[in-house]
């Protein structure tokens, strides 16, 4: 079968706050569930101040490693884990998730899934957010080890008080690492 | 081509930028590259310059979740929400149009089932969000907000009105060509994207650098809606089509190997 060219992608521009947040979008699971975690951060510029209108999106695995297939993200009941949220920043470049820690899949290091859209970026943003629990896991990952120490870095949650830290630094210094998948 | 731009909004004349867009179309047609995305780093677009990563994008092999994606159902989406001329009591105000076209991987398979999200300026060309003062009209009956999901054979189709052209702050003078922004998502991770669908024959295309940043005319032209007459609805509205191709799932192929 031939492959077909992908149609190109553009910024979400400034706008798109009155249509991609919903109700309960950034809490995976509610505050008060027991084993919540906070997966928090800051998305900055390359001048290192905060994107007032940027928006990520959380695509993670569920604790025992397994991948969720749940619809009712976008009416949230707050019982069913969609492993699936939205968070926008604000005035300040902050997001914040509500939601529970991802287990290995298929014996990998876990990570957070995460894409990042902004006024002012021409396309969609791939990254991953390592949780930074196992250092054996992490030590044998594929990713992690094709890349340059400080750079590794930048995608390794820092652990916190109430779950763990996870910075986006769209430009400059401690830029984060961001993805190119085959035939991207 | 290092000259220092300003982020300042209305700083540049439209020649200004005009002539930036210039100087990289020709130096891209010299490569004799093809590219099929917008640049991250294009500097007539001035919000993009301290928002684009400077460094290469890291190959990543996908695996585990990335390999699969959300999964939406009858539970997240009404049918009613793929109509924006109804959702607010009232007929809003402009060309009633219908948007339609299938949803295809990189394969020409189609996206079955899964969610698509539509927003867009109204027939003015204002947006109802707080931050676009825009002096154009507000259309009480319209939010310029939809969503559906895709049917069996990747079918997507909306009712709205055809959204005005707008002005913005990228350099003095500054249109945006009328256009719908889309959220789509695939059956990997990999394969999220969100892109804005344009009108054939808009005078603004030359002109935007958001358009523009796509280097490539073959690729720009996969934004532009096709008017056709079959989706044209008798004495109530005229119709579009547009199919959407994401990139390939690495998941089935995967599977097939």
């Amino acid at each position: 079968m031939t492959d077909l060219v992908p149609t190109p992608g553009q910024t979400v521009g400034p706008f798109f706050g009155y249509a991609l947040p919903f109700d309960r979008d950034n809490e995976l699971v509610p505050l008060s569930h027991p084993s919540a975690v906070r997966l928090h951060g800051r998305v900055t510029d390359g001048h290192g101040v905060g994107v007032p209108d940027a928006l990520l999106e959380l695509w993670q695995a569920a604790p025992d490693g397994s991948v969720v297939q749940q619809d009712g993200s976008l009416r949230r009941d707050g019982w069913t884990f969609t492993g699936w949220g939205r968070s926008s920043t604000d005035a300040d470049g902050h997001y914040v998730f509500t939601t529970l820690r991802p287990g290995a899949t298929d014996g990998r290091a876990p990570f957070f899934a995460v894409t990042v859209f902004a006024r002012g970026l021409l396309n969609r943003l791939f990254t991953r957010a390592y949780l930074p629990d196992d250092a054996e896991a992490l030590a044998g990952d594929p990713l992690l080890a094709s890349l340059d120490a400080d750079r590794r870095a930048t995608l390794v949650c820092r652990g916190d008080e109430h779950g763990y830290a996870f910075d986006v630094a769209l430009q400059g210094d401690g830029e984060t690492v961001f993805l190119r998948y085959p035939g991207q | 081509m290092t000259t220092t731009v300003s982020s300042d909004s209305a700083a540049s004349t439209q020649a200004e930028v005009s002539r930036e867009i210039a100087d990289i179309s020709a130096a891209y047609q010299a490569s004799g590259l093809e590219e099929t995305q917008p640049r991250l780093d294009y500097a007539p677009y001035r919000s993009s310059l301290l928002r684009h990563p400077t460094k290469d994008l890291h190959h990543a092999d996908p695996e585990t979740i990335e390999l699969w994606a959300p999964c939406f159902g009858q539970r997240d989406v009404s049918p009613l929400e793929a109509d924006l001329t109804i959702q607010d009591g009232g007929e809003p105000l402009g060309e009633r149009i219908v948007v339609t076209g299938r949803v295809l991987d990189g394969q020409g398979r189609p996206v079955a089932g899964q969610l698509v999200e539509i927003w867009q300026a109204n027939a003015g060309g204002r947006y109802i969000h707080k931050r676009d003062q825009h002096p154009a009209p507000l259309d009480p009956h319209f939010t310029g907000v939809g969503r559906c999901l895709t049917g069996p054979d990747g079918t997507y189709r909306f009712q709205t009105i055809k959204p005005g052209p707008y002005p913005w702050k990228n350099h003095h003078n500054a249109w945006r060509p009328a256009h719908i922004h889309f959220s789509l998502f695939g059956t990997d991770f990999t394969q999220r994207m969100v892109t804005q669908m344009y009108f054939p024959g808009d005078p603004l295309f030359a002109l935007d650098p958001i358009y523009q940043a796509i280097t490539d005319q073959r690729a720009r032209d996969r934004l532009v809606a096709t008017y056709d007459h079959d989706v044209t609805q008798h004495e109530w509205s005229t119709g579009y089509r547009w199919d959407i191709v994401l990139t390939g799932s690495q998941r089935t192929l995967m599977e097939e190997s």
